[in-house]
């Protein structure tokens, strides 16, 4: 077990793509972290520099207290579970998970103990003389993460693990792999871009986009407080709403009314504020409620607004409304930008919509007006030039 | 055989859901049941008579090979016994084994090499390497026989066994090329950098992994380019003129009687189903491979 380091890793390829630009990134002995981000990101190159399948063009990796630029993967003493396995198919799950402690000559009757030990662990013993071919896919992805623990390596890394796996079984193994981090407590990087795996899994997360660290942060922070407009979209699910805004004194004025900025908030904008100011405020859809199910005195710490329910989606424990609005493509360019990198479906035209995340007990009706409460102290801005965030809410 | 009783399971297990089926299914499923058995039969009596004949004559001693009947009236092994001792057909199965294995070994190793590169690098002329490999392998060798036979008698690689293997390496590479490159890549080269994470050195992870995992592959166009080898005629009867260098297929054609008035019939038969029987019970044990082999690649040109 061991820490990881990186200073500076920049990863160019031959063809000048510059995957990963100069992270710095700490990951302390034991810790469990996770690199996300959007497709082409560069979340599988970091990883592969780390477990040494790709050149480090520019920085320095540490693993421990060596340097590692420049060891073969062999090592480096890491143990890396691929997306689709890489199982070896002429090996029986007893060979497979034995292969890495044959290459390093361990006495025969240890290895046998080893791996029986971990296939107990991972409810594989009864699988130990079938070949990779014949296995469910849950089981090939434990004998891979068998293979991993037999060794007690520096780390673990994980690209992707649990993608190829329909929906139920990615959550068992996603447990599964928590149980495992905790047993062992061996440093784990984690490559997903599933954010439900990098909220649930991680102690602490790494956003990237087109090759950056953009924050890192425990899952609770980067939900709470995000340190700009990408991470803020990126994070949570339905994303978060992002609308234009115009701050004067302590007033901001949205597509849809005007409200207070609460005192602490103002305070934390501090002279920031001076005139007039186009800001981009984010809005989580649980911050809206149906204004009918706010007790009164909660009432007056927020903004009331009239609007069109467009749509609803009642799953029972929960309840999304849908409310458009215009004057949402004022800010255009960051967010167009944004919606590009995040893959989102971009507002058309002049009509926006609103994602609100009601109580299931509202009794909001679609196609008619509704009365709908938002919370001012949960909102966010940033700046619409920079995408950083302003004022962010201290850390809870 | 094996043919016919697989065609008619099959026919079997797609009657019999029919015939729980709809009475319209059930009347016509039968009928054309039987057709299909009828057809089978055919085809396999077809093509396997000629074998069966042949069979019958080297089972015939000189005197009956001209009476017409295809069961044996007094069977015989006296052509085999004969051929194995008249030392006509000895020195050209050695020559037959000999040829073919050799040529067998240099054009997988070479095929090996190139198509591990040709699968696993992207290099200028690949395209052109690869269509210019599978032309070759359809020239008509009619074409290039009787060049070929001026140039080995001015080299005096005429009627030597290089002067055969050298020929068949012009076709067999690119067979074996062309079925080896299909087969890696096939393999998951992936798995290479999963064992040198493992620990593996590449050397480790190149024998340990990745030989494993092509050796079926190599197997199987052995198999190929020795069948390829093993059937030549047309080389064989070309560039050759003595027992030094001349194959079964050629030497057959030679054959002579133990006496100068009989004919060799019976012997040439049986030298027939001694050269035959080897390549069957080949192609039935690796059926399956071979036929994966052709049609991932050899055949795909
Ligand atoms: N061998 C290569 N040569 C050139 N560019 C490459 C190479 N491999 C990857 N890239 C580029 O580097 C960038 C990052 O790729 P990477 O595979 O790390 O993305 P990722 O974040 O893992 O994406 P995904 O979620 O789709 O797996 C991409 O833009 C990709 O096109
Ligand atoms: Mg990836």
């Amino acid at each position: 077990m061991a820490a990881i380091t990186m200073r500076g890793i920049t990863k160019r390829y031959a063809d000048g793509t510059e995957a990963v630009k100069s992270v710095d990134l700490d990951i302390a002995d034991g810790e469990f972290v996770i690199l996300v981000g959007p497709s082409g990101c560069g979340k599988s190159t970091l990883l592969r520099m780390i477990v040494g399948l790709e050149d480090i063009s520019d920085g320095e990796m540490r693993i421990g207290d060596d340097i590692v630029n420049d060891r073969a993967p062999k090592d480096r003493d890491l143990a890396m579970v691929f997306q689709n396995y890489a199982l070896y198919p002429h090996l029986s799950v007893r060979e497979n998970m034995a292969f890495p402690l044959r290459l390093q000559k361990v006495p025969e009757a240890e290895i046998m103990k080893r791996v029986e030990e971990a296939a107990a662990v991972l409810e594989l013993t009864e699988n130990l003389d079938r070949k990779p071919a014949n296995l469910s896919g849950g089981q090939r992805q434990r004998v891979a993460m068998g293979r991993a623990i037999v060794r007690d390596p520096k780390a673990f890394l994980f690209d992707e693990p649990l993608s190829n796996l329909d929906a139920n079984l990615r959550v068992q193994m996603r447990t599964e792999i928590a149980r495992i981090q905790k047993k062992y407590g061996t440093t784990t990087v984690y490559v997903t871009h599933d954010q439900t795996e990098a909220m649930t899994l991680a102690d602490r997360v790494a956003v990237l986009r087109k090759g950056v660290v953009q924050q890192v942060d425990s899952p609770r922070n980067l939900y709470n407080s995000p340190a700009n407009l990408f991470v803020a979209g990126f994070i949570g699910s339905p994303s978060m709403n992002l609308v234009p805004g115009l701050l004067t004194g302590t007033s901001l004025q949205l597509p849809f009314g005007t409200l207070e900025l609460p005192s602490d908030v103002a305070q934390r904008l501090g002279n920031a504020q001076a005139g007039e100011r186009q800001v981009i405020v984010g809005i989580r859809p649980e911050h809206f409620e149906d204004a009918s199910m706010v007790s009164d005195d909660v009432k007056g710490q927020g903004m009331l607004f009239q609007n069109r329910i467009e749509n609803i989606e009642w799953l029972g424990s929960e309840l999304y409304a849908y409310l458009p609005y215009t004057g949402g493509d004022a800010i255009g360019r960051q967010l167009d930008q944004l919606a590009g990198d995040l893959d989102m479906e971009q507002s058309s035209g002049d009509e926006s919509q609103l994602v609100a995340r009601l109580d299931a007990a509202s009794r909001v009706r679609e196609g008619e007006d509704a009365e709908i409460w938002l919370d001012s102290r949960k909102i966010h801005l940033f700046d619409p030039e920079t995408g950083e965030a302003l004022a962010r809410p201290p850390v809870a | 055989m094996t043919a016919s009783t697989i065609g008619a399971e099959r026919i079997g297990a797609t009657t019999a859901p029919a015939k729980a089926g709809t009475t319209k299914g059930a009347a016509k499923q039968p009928g054309s049941g039987a057709i299909w058995k009828i057809g089978t039969a055919v085809i396999v009596a077809y093509a396997l008579f000629p074998v069966l004949w042949i069979l019958s004559l080297s089972l015939k001693p000189a005197a009956d090979v001209g009476d017409g009947k295809l069961i044996p009236t007094n069977p015989s092994l006296g052509n085999y016994r004969d051929i194995f001792t008249s030392g006509e057909f000895v020195r050209p199965l050695i020559n037959s084994i000999g040829i073919s294995l050799i040529t067998t070994a240099i054009a997988v190793v070479i095929a090996a090499f190139a198509a591990y590169a040709i699968a696993r690098l992207d290099f200028p002329g690949k395209a052109l390497l690869l269509s210019g490999a599978l032309a070759i392998a359809m020239f008509p060798p009619v074409s290039i026989i009787g060049p070929l036979f001026n140039i080995w008698r001015a080299t005096g690689l005429y009627d030597t066994w290089p002067g055969l293997i050298l020929p068949y390496m012009t076709f067999a590479l690119p067979l074996a090329i062309w079925t080896l490159a299909a087969f890696f890549r096939e393999i998951p080269w992936d798995l290479e950098q999963a064992a040198q994470v493992d620990g593996a050195t590449p050397y480790q992870a190149f024998r340990k992994v990745i030989l494993p995992l092509a050796l079926p592959g190599v197997f199987t166009s052995a198999i190929i380019v020795f069948i390829f080898c093993w059937n030549d005629f047309l080389f064989a009867i070309s560039l050759t003129s003595t027992e030094a260098a001349r194959t079964v297929p050629a030497a057959t054609a030679f054959f002579t009687a133990s006496s100068n008035f009989i004919n060799p019939t019976g012997q040439i038969a049986a030298a027939a189903i001694v050269v035959t029987v080897p390549i069957i019970i080949m192609v039935l044990v690796f059926q399956r491979r071979i036929v994966a082999g052709l049609t991932a690649g050899a055949v795909k040109g």
